[in-house]
């Protein structure tokens, strides 16, 4: 009998252990994406606006479309995700508050450094994918219904191409998030779209390298919404706003400006009214 | 590409640091998976001894359906306490999606049909070796199911134990509703998959690397609870 | 007019059989246990005896004829009898606690418990064992403490089936006495052996079973003297009874 007692107080100790501390944060939850949080931008945000208002942000990183899901159903407060169209829906459907611009960052084409589709230095990125398409290169898609795989397939469209078609031959949808997919790309000697934020905190990079830069259909812009009262009243619509305007008000813009990832500038401010 | 051995070093460096961030992450996973194991204990193991001794209609299909729930795909249980827990679902106002207490309630989902199958395997070899004593005793079928499970102790600790290996290793259904936020509800298993996707190969198998550690641990002290029950009660 | 102190006995068996498929390890058997003699069931092996123990204690259910106790309640015909199995089970705690255990489901107090326990343990010779894991005991202790446990619940009856199979001479001589004070403090001993000697030793009356069928009953001393029926004449000449 004397040992179930033993395990009962241990179990006890641990199971009550951080309880409390737990309870006792004021905090809104945020839904982001992968990009903001795998570059560290997230973890230079949060802590300042924590200490401008004392709130504390949880945030949730998963795919744009997943994201938006998650905060319709008011599982969220706050979302910050870059897919415009389907962030305005979200707000016209009665979702969102308002929109707003917060910045941008920049999609990049990389591939295996030998490049055997020869699109290196090319700045039109739809020439690229018709390129690729055209000696069936493979080409690792994220498949995941997030902001990049949209953007991605804005761009197979603007370049008159269904890839989908040809899903599972030279095409190749992992379904999952923008590491995953790049350790898939790095694997099979592939190329991929890619947030440069994304790449440069990537460890496992392999034969991978930047081919493709700086076309203007490549800027990848992020928005951040308040999740609306109306639908879900349980949400802290307070705080929520509070982490919006400071996010596009000087402090938040100033803070974006000035995050590096080593020595290089990943998100560019472009709230409507940065002062 | 990854080296195995600067894996292992990353391991044992961040254990011997006691990393902040490293024991944050694992007593949040006990914690979690110690919690879920109370209440599929305490549900588990009577409904696993009920059906060991009492015959009812369509009791071999409860059988079957126990066993087959061992094997419950983690991410499908955490769809369904996503769609529960989120807002939008029915038990949506008690605002849990996304905190440890759905991650809790995710794994007793997983773990609760593993422990009531091992104990009503091991209730039912023990009511074979006791039914007729206890009948003579006078102890009803019902009034038998404290005994024969304290009776079974040290099985039952080998069990309960398996239970919390599989709910401190699963990761699929945490990773849905608890969302692996940073120090509210990332625990091992997420941990290791964030750093997979951020392609931090080398520390991902560093944090799998405790997590085995932990796994032996707990299964050398089931097994030390077996080889100790032996010498002491035969 | 006055109720009178129930009793089980006497245990009135009328025609009773018990069939397991197409197995009939019992057959008509009818017969009477009464208060007084110190009753051994003999006969060889599979010749019923354990399943007739089992049936009378109420283990088992006649699939033929009648079983007629003095109680009526099952709560009651619980209580007035225990009973020893050849394997004695014991429970994964100390030599007390597993009679305490016992006393505890008859519902005795627990302000009486520790006191009968005790009292149970030095009848059997265990007081020195009492605090030990049962499981850990010797086979020949092992099955003094099932005796004592059955003994401490006081029944009115009590069954032993087997008691000193497998056991060492020395332990045997040891359960026989257990068994003869069992006796003489009042209590109803039926128990079954395939060890002549061991019956001669105890028995007041014989049942000698074989087949599934009674073949005779009578009392010891005129058994083995002159046993009525050649079956029972083959056996006790120590022959294979076919």
């Amino acid at each position: 009998m004397r040992w179930l007692w033993v395990v009962l107080s241990l179990w006890l100790c641990v199971a009550g252990s951080g309880e409390a501390r737990a309870a006792e944060d004021r905090f809104i939850t945020l839904v982001s994406t992968t990009s903001t949080d795998n570059s560290g931008l997230l973890d230079h945000l949060l802590p300042r606006f924590r200490a401008a208002s004392g709130i504390q942000v949880r945030s949730v990183v998963v795919g744009t479309g997943q994201a938006l899901r998650i905060a319709r159903n008011g599982d969220a407060d706050v979302l910050l995700v870059h897919d415009r169209a389907s962030e305005e829906k979200f707000v016209a459907d009665g979702f969102g508050t308002e929109r707003f611009d917060v910045m941008y960052n920049e999609f990049i084409l990389l591939g295996p450094k030998s490049d055997p589709a020869g699109i290196r230095g090319l700045t039109d990125a739809a020439a690229a994918l018709a390129k690729l398409a055209g000696v069936e290169a493979v080409f690792v898609s994220r498949g995941d219904d997030s902001g990049t795989h949209k953007a991605e397939l804005r761009l197979w469209k603007a370049a008159s191409i269904d890839p989908v078609e040809d899903s599972g031959r030279w095409y190749r949808e992992t379904g999952s998030g923008m590491g995953a997919t790049l350790n898939t790309a790095a694997a099979l000697d592939g190329y991929a779209l890619s947030d440069r934020a994304t790449w440069l905190t990537f460890r496992n990079p392999g034969d991978l390298t930047i081919l493709v830069e700086g076309d203007a259909r490549l800027r990848n812009p992020y928005g951040v919404i308040a999740v609306s009262a109306t639908r879900h009243p349980h949400v802290k619509l307070a705080d929520a706003q509070r982490f919006v305007a400071w996010l596009t008000g000087p402090a938040g813009q100033a803070a974006i400006a000035a995050f590096r990832l080593e020595g290089q500038v990943l998100f560019h401010p472009n709230a409507a009214r940065p002062d | 590409m990854v080296d195995f051995f600067e894996a292992f070093r990353t391991a044992v460096r961040l254990i011997l640091d006691l990393d902040a961030d490293l024991v944050e992450i694992v007593l949040l996973s006990l914690r979690v998976s110690l919690t879920a194991l109370v209440p599929a204990v305490l549900i588990g193991m009577p409904l696993g001894a009920f059906v060991a001794i009492r015959a009812f209609p369509l009791r071999r299909v409860v059988v079957v359906f126990m066993s087959a729930l061992m094997a419950l795909p983690p991410v499908v249980v955490g769809l369904a306490v996503y769609v529960v827990l989120s807002r939008a679902g029915p038990l949506g106002n008690l605002g849990l999606l996304f905190t440890p207490t759905a991650m809790v309630i995710a794994q007793a989902i997983l773990i609760a049909p593993i422990i009531a199958s091992l104990t009503r395997q091991t209730v039912a070899d023990l009511w074979e070796e006791y039914e007729e004593q206890l009948r003579s005793l006078g102890a009803s079928r019902l009034g038998a199911i404290p005994t024969l499970l304290w009776e079974g102790r040290y099985r039952l600790v080998t069990t309960t134990l398996a239970g919390l290996g599989r709910a401190i290793a699963e990761v699929g259904a945490v990773i849905i509703v608890g969302g692996n936020i940073a120090h509210a509800t990332r625990v091992m298993t997420t941990a290791i998959a964030l750093e997979t996707s951020k392609g931090d190969l080398v520390l991902a198998m560093g944090l799998g690397l405790v997590l085995i550690a932990l796994s032996l641990f707990i299964n050398a002290v089931a097994f030390w609870i077996q080889d100790l029950a032996q010498r002491v009660e035969a | 007019m006055e109720t009178p102190a129930r009793t089980l006995l006497p245990i009135e068996l009328e025609d009773v059989g018990y069939a397991v498929r197409k197995a009939r390890p019992l057959v008509g058997v009818s017969g009477v246990f009464s208060q007084g003699p110190l009753t051994v069931v003999i006969g060889p092996n599979g010749a019923g005896k354990s399943v007739l123990l089992r049936l009378c204690h109420g283990l088992l259910e006649p699939s033929s004829g009648k079983i007629r106790l003095g109680l009526e309640t099952r709560e009651d015909r619980i209580r007035a009898q225990a009973m020893v199995f050849q394997r004695p089970v014991l429970l994964r705690r100390s030599a007390a606690a597993n009679v305490d255990y016992a006393l505890k489901l008859r519902g005795v107090s627990a302000a009486d418990r520790p006191g009968r326990v005790r009292a149970a343990l030095e009848a059997a010779g265990l007081g020195s064992v009492a605090s030990r894991a049962a499981r850990v005991l010797s086979g020949g202790e092992q099955q003094r403490l099932a005796i004592a446990r059955a003994w401490a619940l006081r029944p009115e009856v009590l069954f032993l089936d087997e008691p000193t199979a497998s056991l060492d001479p020395q332990a045997v001589q040891h359960i026989e006495g257990l068994v003869r004070s069992i006796h003489r403090s009042g209590t109803k001993v039926i128990m079954t052996t395939h060890d002549l000697g061991q019956a001669k030793r105890l028995a007041d009356e014989i049942w000698f079973l074989h087949r599934g069928r009674l073949v005779e009953c009578a009392a010891a001393e005129e058994f083995f003297r002159s046993p009525a029926t050649s079956e029972a004449q083959t056996f006790l000449e120590g022959k294979l009874l076919l």
